[in-house]
């Protein structure tokens, strides 16, 4: 049948379902079996299986009686970052193994309302904290294209469950580009929301005001319509947008005339970068020229402070969100802890992994007393900067195309022991979400080993229906685009 | 007190003028929000343990706080009636520190932008005199949960943890270094909890701990207008240990001046029992609390016409409704100053002055008997069976001379346990009194021969007497006659006596 070889999209799975070829029931059962087979690339931590059984088969009867939410057929890979009340809640981290929320997170019950079925929790970085899903207590995840390379990070589990068919779309976290270098690396779609569009209740915080929930999927229009079911103010956070929620599936199809392209020349730098991915994302904007779109000039000057900006910030929220790991109510305590200093150093030394020590030492000396205006006071002001290049730069564009990453997947173990090359991998990615705009990755090449490339598509806040629109004119006109649309 | 003990102990040489002592106060008010500040937990005192929490106020991994809006009227009360200014913009801001009953790792405060600031409160100084402290800021926070070792239920090796309190809004309100004295900083705590309990934000129970203050203190050469080394002062949980530990900690670093010593900036902790302060062990206090804008919750934009609205609606404050009284009432100072003293007191006192003529009858009776019920039953005086009301019939029968004041108390106590109108017990007592002025001149006559230095007296001129054997005669009568006919058998028997002596 259809799934055999590989996987389709939502927008595909739904024709079938209403014309009873497939049901719900299958799909898991394939689903499941893919799980099985794609176990070598450690994408899960947990797995769902009966649950996810016995909800396939509850969905089909609401469907034979016409009450199934619109996500029904739909089956979600969730970052392990995201509580649920139904299963472990990990963090990829010693510290919360066999940790179980009373709550789910806000996103998850509307998803759930919709009939989406959760097949398992996907493996990502610890705390989301890495950027090549190797930082895992579980393990690493490896790139489904080549199993000796990385999934990118953190949500590399997400991502590979989606490219290699273990689920129909997934959700992942990005906080610098968790979302996006993933979905570049893994040739899937990955969306960031402006911050404050989609709920953070239920996300366990690495750095509460860059982090934002977003949907990982086959096509652009799978993201589309899982947004329009995530998006949406919600009271249990005090950050979430009040703006009303549009219609994302039928922005779809705008016309891109007149659409002005921004190209920041701080994004396609002469050294650093590899030529393919170059090449790549100018054809995409030469694509998008002939469909009728203007390609501006822009400069985003602050560009080279962002990433030191973004680890100091990231870290001192970290080293905050992350003191609740205490071993005093839940999580791990340490056995031999016999007094109340020992219980907090001995949980937090064997509870956490050397990535997230540093990030949280990181954090913590920034924020001291003496440093804290020379570090944090001073990336606060950059953070400012990095949000006057963006509005200056969308008076005369409407979009930014950028390069994801500057370079395809690389090697299992090539960055691990040189952080600070490994962070340079976020290093278009992370102005983003220090600017809090929406951002998109797809897929729209591949290097000369085969390995995927992404093209990032940039908005000022709000702007996800423009942001969605020119990606699914790519992905449908595009080649190098559509060839992964098509390569189910 | 000034410091003037301190200096006496000085060696000549060393100290050459006597000490300023020189207090500032950080104060925490526990609001009384029906729900706590950033979840919907309850935040009523005294329920289970762990029985009030949720996700949110037990900081469990993904949970996020949200602003209870309410905390924000509570703030402005207070803002508006002491002077400050209520910043347009503030921020939160996380407080990081670990300790096991703060489940987040991080008090959410606020920080360099606080609710409001530069206000100022009133004390009472040495001779009455009232000096003007200033208040340099007051700002939001939650509060952490209870830890709990000193119970006979908790094992040696155990620490037992309430959440509850965990998440319930606070006021802080720091004061600048303008008190001088231990009485000064008692009073200003005094006046700050009759202001929290008329706004209506705060029970102000320093013994519950809803109201809770830290001092730093430190001593200066009179006239002087540097700062001295100082030291703070943690766990006064009354009045009364508020002043006892700091004129602990005034005589300890006076003497230590006195000798030539130093003094050391540290945190020292008030033991009630044993009426000393001790230093906290200085890991305990070594904290950098790496102060940080909160992500998770928004700015707090406050409006000019909120602020307005509510200043409409502020109600009367202590101060003024003092001036009134002694005003509208014709009430001495000292009783107006008693009757507001709690805005409970004076509602009752309002409700019953509005019903009788005799305003110092009523603020006698308030004073006296209503207090000392509410006090011996511990409730609030509007709590009392015996309402303002009926105390009003009451009084009115006690001032036309239906009853006398030992009915009356009777009366009063009855009403007290079965909250009856009294007026059927004042037809009781009015019926059981005494007409027969013959019965009633004979136990007039008695009591003057049977006190017969006191009959002496007052034949030869003490008028003042006459009281005292009203009072002789009411006593042995139960209070059952007219005390203006017992002062007119009185007068006849004086006369008689006299004419007999020619």
């Amino acid at each position: 049948m259809l799934l055999h070889t590989g996987s389709v999209d939502f927008q595909s799975i739904k024709p079938l379902l209403a014309a009873g070829s497939i049901s719900c029931t299958s799909l898991a059962e394939t689903y499941l079996q893919h799980i099985d087979k794609g176990a070598h690339l450690n994408a899960f931590i947990s797995v769902f299986a009966e649950k996810a059984l016995e909800q396939a088969a509850a969905v089909d009867r609401k469907r034979t009686r016409g009450t199934a939410g619109r996500l029904a057929g739909l089956f979600l890979g969730v970052k392990d970052n995201i509580v649920w009340s139904s299963g472990p809640t990990t963090c990829a981290s010693r510290m919360l193994a066999g940790y179980q929320s009373p709550f789910s997170a806000t996103v998850l019950k509307r998803l759930a309302e919709e009939d989406a079925i959760f097949l398992g929790k996907t493996n990502m970085d610890e705390f989301a904290m890495g950027s090549s899903t190797e930082n895992s207590a579980y393990g690493g995840v490896r790139l489904p294209a080549d199993p000796g390379r990385v999934p990118g990070g953190s949500s590399g589990g997400s991502a590979a469950a989606v490219a290699a068919g273990l689920c129909t779309a997934a959700l992942g976290s990005d906080t610098g580009g968790s979302i996006r270098q993933p979905a570049s690396f893994c040739g899937v779609v990955g969306l960031k929301p402006t911050w404050g569009r989609v709920s953070r209740y239920g996300l366990v915080a690495f750095a509460s005001s860059l982090d934002q929930i977003g949907p990982m999927g086959r096509s652009v229009a799978d993201c589309a319509e899982l947004l329009q079911v995530m998006a949406g103010y919600d009271p249990a956070d005090a950050t979430s947008s009040m703006a009303p929620v549009p219609d994302y599936a039928a922005s779809l199809t705008r016309d891109l005339k007149g659409l002005r392209i921004g190209l920041p020349r701080e994004f396609f730098p002469q050294a650093g970068m590899e030529s393919a991915v170059r090449a790549a994302v100018e054809e995409c904007a030469a694509f998008l020229r002939r469909e009728g779109a203007e390609l501006v000039p822009v400069s985003l000057p602050h560009s080279g402070y962002a990433i030191a900006a973004y680890y100091i910030i990231a870290d001192a929220e970290a080293s905050a969100n992350l003191a609740r790991f205490d071993g005093a109510r839940y999580g791990r305590r340490s056995p031999a802890a016999a007094a109340l200093e020992e219980m907090y150093t001995l949980s937090r030394s064997e509870g956490f992994g050397v990535e997230v020590k540093r990030r949280i030492m990181l954090g913590t000396f920034v924020l001291s007393s003496g440093y804290y205006e020379a570090y944090y006071g001073k990336a606060q002001k950059v953070r400012t900067l990095l949000q006057r290049d963006f509005a200056e730069a969308f008076r005369t564009c409407d979009l930014l195309l950028t390069p994801v990453c500057p370079t395809t997947a690389f090697r299992i173990g090539e960055k691990a022991g040189d952080p600070l090359a490994m962070y340079l991998s976020d290093i278009f990615t992370v102005s983003v979400n220090m600017a809090g705009l929406p951002a998109l990755a797809l897929p729209c090449g591949r290097d000369s080993a085969g390995l995927p490339i992404g093209a990032q598509l940039i908005g000022p806040a709000f702007s996800e229906p423009l942001l969605l629109a020119a990606g699914h004119h790519l992905e449908k006109g595009h080649a190098p685009a559509r060839a992964f649309a098509e390569a189910s | 007190m000034n410091g003037t003990g301190a200096s006496s102990r000085s060696k000549p040489g060393l100290v050459s003028a006597p000490f300023e002592v020189v207090i500032g106060l950080e104060v925490h008010i526990q609001l009384q929000t029906r729900s706590k500040i950033f979840c919907g937990c309850s935040v009523q005192f005294g329920a289970e343990a762990n029985s009030q929490v949720c996700p949110v106020c037990l900081g469990l991994p993904g949970a996020l706080p949200v602003l209870n809006e309410k905390v924000l009227a509570s703030a402005a009360r207070l803002a508006l009636a002491t002077g400050c200014r209520i910043n347009p913009v503030s921020l939160f801001a996380r407080k990081n520190y670990f300790y096991p009953d703060l489940p987040k790792g991080y008090q959410i405060s606020q920080f360099d932008q606080p609710f409001a600031s530069d206000g100022g409160m009133t004390v009472t100084s040495e001779g009455d005199a009232q000096r003007a402290i200033r208040i340099r800021r007051i700002h939001l926070e939650d509060d952490a949960g209870r830890s709990i070792h000193a119970e006979a239920f908790v094992a040696e090796d155990e620490t037992l943890l309430d959440l509850n309190r965990c998440g319930v809004p606070l006021l802080e309100l720091v004061t600048e270094p303008d008190l001088r004295s231990p009485a000064e900083a008692a009073d200003f705590m005094q006046r700050l909890r009759q202001l929290v309990r008329y706004l209506g934000i705060s029970s102000g129970n320093m013994e519950e701990g809803s109201l809770r203050c830290d001092a730093n203190i430190s001593l200066r050469p009179a006239g002087s207008d540097g700062l001295g080394v100082k030291t703070e002062l943690k766990n006064m949980n009354s009045f009364r240990h508020v002043e006892r530990a700091l004129a602990f900690e005034i005589a300890r670093q006076g003497a230590l001046l006195a000798a030539g010593g130093r003094i050391e900036q540290q945190t020292l902790l008030w033991d009630p029992a044993r009426g000393m302060a001790e230093p906290m062990r200085s890991k305990e206090e070594a904290h950098d609390y790496r102060y940080f804008p909160e992500p998770d919750l928004m700015p707090v934009a406050i409006s000019g016409e909120w602020v307005e609205e509510l200043r409409r609606q502020m109600p009367e404050l202590p101060e003024a409704r003092k001036a009134r009284y002694e005003r509208e009432f014709g009430l001495p100072a000292y009783d107006a100053g008693l009757l507001t003293g709690d805005p409970g007191v004076a509602d009752y006192f309002e409700r019953l002055a509005a019903r009788i003529e005799d305003k110092k009858l009523a603020s006698n009776w308030v004073m006296g008997e209503v207090m000392r019920a509410s006090n011996a039953r511990g409730c609030s005086v509007l709590e009392l069976k015996m309402t303002p009301e009926h105390l009003a019939v009451l009084l009115d029968s006690l001032s036309r001379g239906r009853i006398h004041q030992q009915a009356a108390r009777r009366i009063f106590a009855e009403g007290l346990e079965n909250g009856l109108s009294p007026a059927e017990a004042i037809e009781r007592e009015a019926g059981a009194q005494i007409h027969d002025t013959d019965q009633l001149r004979m136990v007039v006559r008695e009591a003057l021969t049977s006190h017969p230095d006191e009959t002496e007296a007052w034949l030869g001129g003490k008028d003042k007497l006459a009281g005292f054997f009203t009072g002789v005669i009411l006593q042995s009568l139960q209070g059952r006659a007219d005390p203006r006919g017992i002062m007119a058998l009185l007068q006849e028997e004086r006369k008689a006596l006299l004419e007999k002596r020619g």
